[in-house]
């Protein structure tokens, strides 16, 4: 049965506007795990136009706030992440459920994975989640996480991250990313950070520190705004493919 | 050109566990006691065949009656169910092993009204994924409506025979393979 209409196949490579190409050869572990073969470009049926909607009741107050999960204080500079998650309208998303994961403050995770020579912190086991308020507002206490080595190159490490997890408001808008710190002296050197090519895109990972949300005696403030919109704008040259 | 603004996608890297499993979104989207409850597990697979232990699958789909509990499915006529969410997430382990305990869900309509088969949207994530990639899981014993899919249909038959789970002792097995001549067709959703 050969098909009776065809969609058109997009490499991805035409579709790294604002995300990385699945493929980046200075990340060693994409060589083995990109796709390669075209993408076949769907319309968006309702199965595409629906998303996950978190409606599982309310979260803990403890659930975003990753220094008071356990019997004490993990150690490490206090910190304040905050920010907006937005539709690509600029309007703000609500009761958007955001789930962060990080190292701690010795850049070691709470993983069997990883053997990092840093030690764990007891009290620290470094996952957040929260929901959006109605201005699309999301704000979690932290600890600012360490920079670490890892085994992608000599002598690699990895700049101070948070790994962020949203939705947005179907399939397609679903986004995993990760948050950085202002002036990272690792980021010349992070293919992770330089997979994106537009340096104007990659500076969107980057918080801003803000002195407003610095909370006198207690904990520094940085601000992360994420827009979620889903697939890129089709390229305009179409592949032709028949 | 207007300026494009969407924050960028980066990988998920291997400690996922920490921050999307074991909270309260569960590969079980109903009980394994549920009459209609069906077993779907697979494994993940890198380019080298070898067993991608540090991912994670997410599934979207609509219920058994067909209608999706998101609020852009305004047919009201068909029922929702209460604690039905349509969403499921497992991680991967060590031998790349991922399964979901959920119904089949009823048929829905494509962009021009005809029906598509049951399906659920799949999304992979891994360290080494720069995004996540989209596929979609069919059912074997849904060959009429398969037939008359207009997904399945714009395909090649080769592309189309990656998104047909296989039916095996009672259970449905349905493998992701990342790269190579056995790679899962990926969308651009």
């Amino acid at each position: 049965m050969q098909p009776e209409t065809s969609f058109a196949r997009v490499p991805d490579t035409a579709l790294t506007e604002t995300d990385p190409p699945l493929l980046c050869p200075d990340y060693v572990g994409t060589r083995l795990r990109a796709p390669k073969n075209p993408l076949v470009l769907l319309p968006a049926s309702l199965s595409e136009l629906t998303g996950p909607v978190y409606g599982d009741g309310p979260l803990r107050e403890t659930d975003a706030d990753l220094t008071r999960q356990h019997a004490g204080e993990p150690l490490g500079e206090r910190i304040i992440v905050t920010g907006r998650v937005l539709g690509s309208d600029g309007k703000p998303l609500r009761g958007q459920l955001v789930e962060i994961w990080q190292a701690n403050a010795a850049g070691r995770y709470r993983h069997a994975v990883d053997t990092h020579d840093a030690p764990l912190d007891p009290n620290f086991t470094g996952w957040g989640r929260c929901l959006t308020d109605d201005d699309g507002a999301y704000q979690f206490t932290t600890v600012l996480p360490g920079a670490y080595p890892w085994g992608n190159h000599a002598n690699a490490w990895r700049p101070k991250h948070i790994h962020f997890s949203l939705f947005g408001r179907a399939f397609p808008e679903r986004l995993v990313t990760q948050m950085y710190f202002p002036g990272d002296p690792l980021f010349p050197f992070d293919p992770i950070f330089n997979s994106i090519r537009d340096g104007r895109a990659r500076q969107r990972l980057v918080s801003n520190f803000a002195l407003e949300l610095t909370q006198p005696d207690w904990a520094l403030g940085f601000r992360f705004d994420v827009v979620l919109g889903g697939r890129e704008a089709t390229p305009l040259e179409e592949p032709h493919d028949d | 050109m207007t300026e494009i603004t969407l924050t960028p996608s980066q990988t998920t890297g291997p400690y996922l566990e920490i921050g999307l499993l074991g909270g309260p979104i569960s590969n079980h989207l109903v009980d394994e006691s549920d009459p209609r409850a069906v077993r779907i597990s697979g494994v993940l697979l890198d380019g080298a065949g070898d067993p991608v232990a540090d991912g994670m699958i997410e599934i979207w789909q609509a219920n058994a009656a067909g209608r999706y509990a998101h609020p852009a499915d305004d047919r009201v006529e068909i029922p929702l169910e209460i604690g039905f969410t349509g969403f499921g997430r497992s991680g991967t382990e060590s031998g790349g092993s991922f399964a979901f305990v959920t119904v089949k869900p009823g048929r829905v309509p494509w962009v021009d009204g005809r029906l598509q088969a049951p399906h659920l949207l799949v999304g992979v994530f891994a360290r080494g994924l720069m995004k996540r990639v989209a596929t979609r899981l069919y059912f074997p014993d849904e060959d009429l409506a398969n037939a008359e899919d207009p997904v399945l249909l714009g395909l090649e038959p080769a592309e189309r025979t990656t998104l047909v789970a296989r039916a095996e002792d009672g259970a449905l097995r349905f493998d992701v393979v990342l790269q190579g001549a056995r790679q899962t067709t990926f969308f651009a959703v």
